[in-house]
């Protein structure tokens, strides 16, 4: 039995395309405690979700392993997998198009409750639904409405809600909040924020905006080209970043405030795609201190000390 | 109405514009002045549906018809008033006096033309310029935006986003109007890219001494790129300001909202401080202030009548009642 | 405060009604559908009563050579006159709508049911399946639909419940095609995958989530395919598949009225009046259902 609620091993996601193969999540390492968050920062193309997807067997492995409560959950037969769901949910980028938009927000949060026969009524499931709808702040008065009549609050909300319904320990979150307003998305990450306590959730964060994942993560992996290349406490990141693109990262930011305007670090050209990928430092192309050791090896996950681990050669 | 300056590029005086649809009238943009001097940057910063975007197009008169009705107002771009000009004239108001860069670089760019050809197109419309001078031209102007020249002969898709909204710049920029109005154009590109567009973007600022709208919702953006910011909220200028007066001395309590509500990257709070509720619906904006429901500060006058704007200096204004009450502090 | 935000929430806040009590008052909004539900009923009342409502031996089949091709009016017998052999052109009418509708209705039900799972399989699973199930589709295809239709008469002996196979087996490689590209548009939203994620088996997203959205696409298809159904069996019959004489069937007093157009054309003008408000009927009945089964479109 395993200390930690998540384990990932050696997780690796390969798609086959015309063009050669893509190696969109590349020998990714990490463990996630209860009740922690872990936030997996990158820019589009970097894998990010696809690793979210993966850990969820929403995509099967091409290798590693996911080990959840001491089961390699990549090994389950599929009906053990469907059992396994119940553990492990999902909030998903677009509140719209995650909602079935046939289905009323009563049908859409007791969905997962109808999935697994929780209730034996409709009564029952109703008034769960209605616990749920009052966790997450949705009104009664809405159970009948549509998701197209509603805001993106809150149809993120419903999202919440049927993630909650089966008490799941373990929930990624794919961008949960980068489709709302600032003053929305605070709501959203608040209450994001309290469920946690209260349930001793653990959330895989998912998110290109590193200012979110600063407030919502214990812990912050950075992902470059379907590798992480730098994994440290949130705290630590921020204050000692380390890795040349965590740098960059943190510089390109825009910081609302006029008198703080950091010196940006400029990096060349644009994330490539990982297709047939060498065995060197993907990010070397676009690195402004890159020597020939970079493009010679892959650098390692090194722990440099603090829990704070960097896959640089020249660190 | 506000001050009148004698660099001013861009007027647009008591603004109103409705979408008129079968399910009834959206008050997207209500009253509205701005004044855009010139080599200035007007930040145009608000959630979504609150008018930002339409206040845009209705500067350049793109607004669909129907149902988009331009109620009243006047704007005044670089001399001409707009809405007296004929449609051919204001096709060379377009692109040589203002253009516009959207959200979207795909959509803007035609998949079927290289990208030198729809720069040399602008070229040939607005400047008169024979095709060899225009290809010429627009390798040039690709080389303005830190694109290859050579690159002129590949068609869109060949390039990457950030690309693509360099492209859209060199087209925006290549008669060098005087204004400039980007509707978000670093929303749909990743972090280092929209870092490398916005510094592009402010070295051709200043290279060709233009004026620009900056329309975004990110109040990073605003920090680094405008001299002035007008924080609008259901179709109207509820503060504005020069960029520290906004920053620093913020006086709408919705401003001071979007402040809190904001996650910072070197704050440790635990819990963020939202807006409570939702922005009104357009087509039920309430009798007062637009903000009066959600304002912890709202009392009868603010739910009742619309507050005129409240000048602490002569540059800063809010339209709050509260500070009627010279002792009102947020 | 509270007060001003309540206004601010009537857009989403709706009274509290069930969602088929929200369907119906939709649906009955739309008048185009009303009309096209109240003649269908009335079309399927006379199908069903048809043996109640005229007798078939004395009316529907009985030969009266002497007062054949009376013209309407000509004799208060006979309403709608008689055709060619002297039967009361009222009451085959009456008569053939059962077997009409039945045929066109049964057909394209038997079409639709098997190009759903065909399709819907197709699209959902995609990869082997989809090719597999695709290729014979089209090699299905590749029969011309009538000498299809032909064959199965032929080999199945002619009856009524032949001619329904026939004609639905000619349109189950179009249907599937057509399911196939909807269920193609629907899987690729991502409440699909969220369903997977909370735990739904395949069967259960097929059936929970991507035929619902689909329904709009096969109600219309069930609208347009009914009437080429009609027309389909009347062609048939014509050849002497099908439908056998002396029964009476729309399409083929049409046929039989031709000879007659001149001197008689209500003969060819009843059964094609019928076939045609039976076909707008179904389509205004069709567009109606699929828009106030979408919840997105405000009735």
């Amino acid at each position: 039995m395993s200390e930690h609620l998540l384990e990932v091993n050696h997780l690796k996601k390969y798609f086959k395309t015309g063009k050669g193969t893509v190696q969109a999540v590349d020998d990714i390492s990490f463990t996630l405690d209860a009740g922690k968050t872990l936030g997996l920062v990158g820019e589009s193309g970097c894998g990010k979700s696809t690793t979210g997807r993966t850990i969820l067997r929403l995509l099967e492995p091409t290798d590693g392993q996911v080990i959840f409560e001491g089961k390699d959950i990549a090994k389950l037969k599929p009906a053990e997998m469907r059992r396994m769901r119940q553990e492990m949910q999902m909030i998903f980028q677009d509140p719209f198009s995650s909602l079935n938009p046939r289905k009323t927000v009563e049908e859409l949060i007791g969905e997962p409750l109808k999935w697994f026969k929780v209730h034996k009524t409709k009564a029952e499931q109703k008034e769960h639904v209605a616990k749920l709808m009052d966790i997450v702040g949705l009104a009664p008065r809405l159970a009948n409405v549509y998701p197209h009549e509603l805001d993106g609050g809150r149809r993120q909300r419903i999202g919440i809600a049927r993630a909650l319904a089966l008490d799941p320990k373990l929930i990624v979150c794919d961008e949960p909040v980068s489709a709302l307003d600032v003053s929305i998305q605070a709501q959203v990450l608040n209450l994001l924020k309290e469920l946690q306590k209260e349930y001793n959730i653990a959330y895989i964060f998912i998110t290109h905006d590193l200012s979110v994942v600063n407030h919502i993560s214990d812990d912050i992996a950075v992902m470059y080209l379907g590798q992480i290349v730098e994994k440290a406490p949130s705290k630590e990141l921020f204050t000692n970043p380390t890795h040349p693109y965590t740098k960059a990262l943190l510089s390109a930011i825009p910081i609302p405030d006029p008198d703080l305007q950091v010196e940006q670090i400029p990096l060349k050209g644009e994330i490539s795609s990982p297709i047939n990928m060498k065995r060197d430092c993907h990010f070397a192309a676009r690195c402004p201190y890159a020597t020939e050791v970079c493009l010679a090896s892959t650098p390692e996950l090194v722990d440099r000390g603090n829990e704070h681990f960097v896959a640089c050669h020249l660190f | 109405m506000n001050k009148q300056y004698d660099d001013e590029v861009l007027r647009v005086e008591d603004l109103t514009v409705y979408y008129e649809t079968d399910e009834g009238i959206a008050k997207a943009v209500n009253n509205l002045d701005l004044v855009v001097r010139k080599g200035k940057t007007v930040g145009l910063v608000g959630e979504t549906g609150s008018g930002k975007t339409t206040t845009a197009l209705s500067i350049l008169r793109l607004i669909p018809d129907p149902p988009g009705v331009i109620k009243s107002g006047k704007v005044i771009l670089d001399g001409m008033d707009i809405y007296s000009l004929t449609e051919g004239e204001m096709d060379m108001v377009r692109g040589f006096h203002a253009s516009m860069i959207f959200q979207d670089p795909m959509t803007a760019l035609n998949p079927v033309m290289t990208v030198g050809d729809q720069i040399a197109e602008t070229l040939r419309i607005h400047e008169g310029l024979n095709k060899a001078d225009s290809i010429a031209k627009a390798q040039e102007m690709l080389k303005v935006v830190g694109i290859p020249p050579e690159r002129a002969k590949e068609y869109p898709h060949q390039f990457s986003g950030g690309m693509k909204q360099r492209v859209v710049i060199a087209i925006a920029l290549a008669c060098q109007p005087k204004l400039m109005i980007a509707d978000e154009p670093t929303t749909a590109l990743d972090v280092t890219i929209q870092a490398q567009v916005l510094r592009e973007m402010k070295e051709l600022r200043e290279k060709f001494d233009m004026s620009m709208i900056m329309i975004t919702h990110d109040l990073g953006i605003i920090a680094q790129m405008c001299d002035e910011v007008a924080v609008i909220y259901a179709g109207r200028i509820i503060e504005f300001g020069e960029l520290r007066e906004i920053f620093k001395d913020t006086k709408h309590p919705y401003t001071q909202g979007l402040f809190d509500s904001l996650p910072k990257i070197n704050d440790d709070r635990d819990m963020l401080q939202p807006i409570p509720g939702l922005m009104p619906d357009p087509m039920e904006l309430p009798e007062g202030c637009a903000f009066a429901p959600r304002c912890k500060y709202a009392t009868e006058k603010c739910n009742q009548v619309i507050p005129p704007k409240h000048y602490f200096t002569d540059t800063h204004y809010a339209a709050c009642w509260r500070y009627e009450d010279p002792e009102f502090k947020l | 405060m509270s007060k001003k935000n309540k206004k601010a929430e009537t857009t989403t806040g709706r009274k509290n009604i069930s969602k088929r009590q929200d369907i119906t008052r939709r649906f009955l909004r739309n008048r185009n559908s009303v009309i096209g539900l109240v003649v269908t009923a009335i079309f399927v009342f006379v199908a069903l009563f048809a043996p109640i409502l005229v007798d078939y031996d004395t009316q529907v089949i009985q030969q009266d050579i002497p007062n054949r091709l009376l013209h309407p009016g000509e004799d208060p017998d006979h309403p709608l006159g008689t055709d060619e052999l002297g039967r009361d052109v009222m009451a085959r009418l009456i008569y053939a709508a059962k077997m009409s509708l039945a045929i066109g209705a049964m057909a394209v039900i038997i079409a639709i049911a098997i190009g759903v799972v065909i399709g819907a399989s197709a699209g959902y699973f995609g990869g082997r399946v989809d090719t597999i199930l695709m290729r014979i589709m089209e090699v299905l295809d590749g029969v011309p639909s009538f000498l299809m239709a032909l064959t199965i008469c032929a080999s199945l002996g002619a009856s009524v419940y032949t001619l329904m196979i026939a004609i639905a087996v000619g349109s189950i490689a179009a249907q599937s095609r057509i399911v196939r590209s909807a269920v193609l548009t629907v899987k690729n939203n991502e409440y699909v995958e969220a369903a997977k994620a909370m735990g739904a088996s395949d069967m259960q997203i097929i059936f929970y989530h991507i035929i619902p959205n689909c329904v709009g696409t096969i109600i219309v298809q069930f609208s347009v395919k009914i009437a080429g159904g009609i027309l389909h069996a009347s062609s048939l019959s014509f050849l002497g598949l099908g439908v056998q004489p002396p029964d009476p069937e729309w399409g083929a007093m049409l046929s039989g009225g031709r000879a007659y157009m001149l001197d008689n054309p209500t003969l060819t003008l009843f059964p094609g009046l019928c076939i045609m408000v039976v076909i707008l009927a179904f389509n205004m009945l069709g567009d109606g259902l699929r828009d106030s089964l979408d919840p997105r479109l405000k009735g």
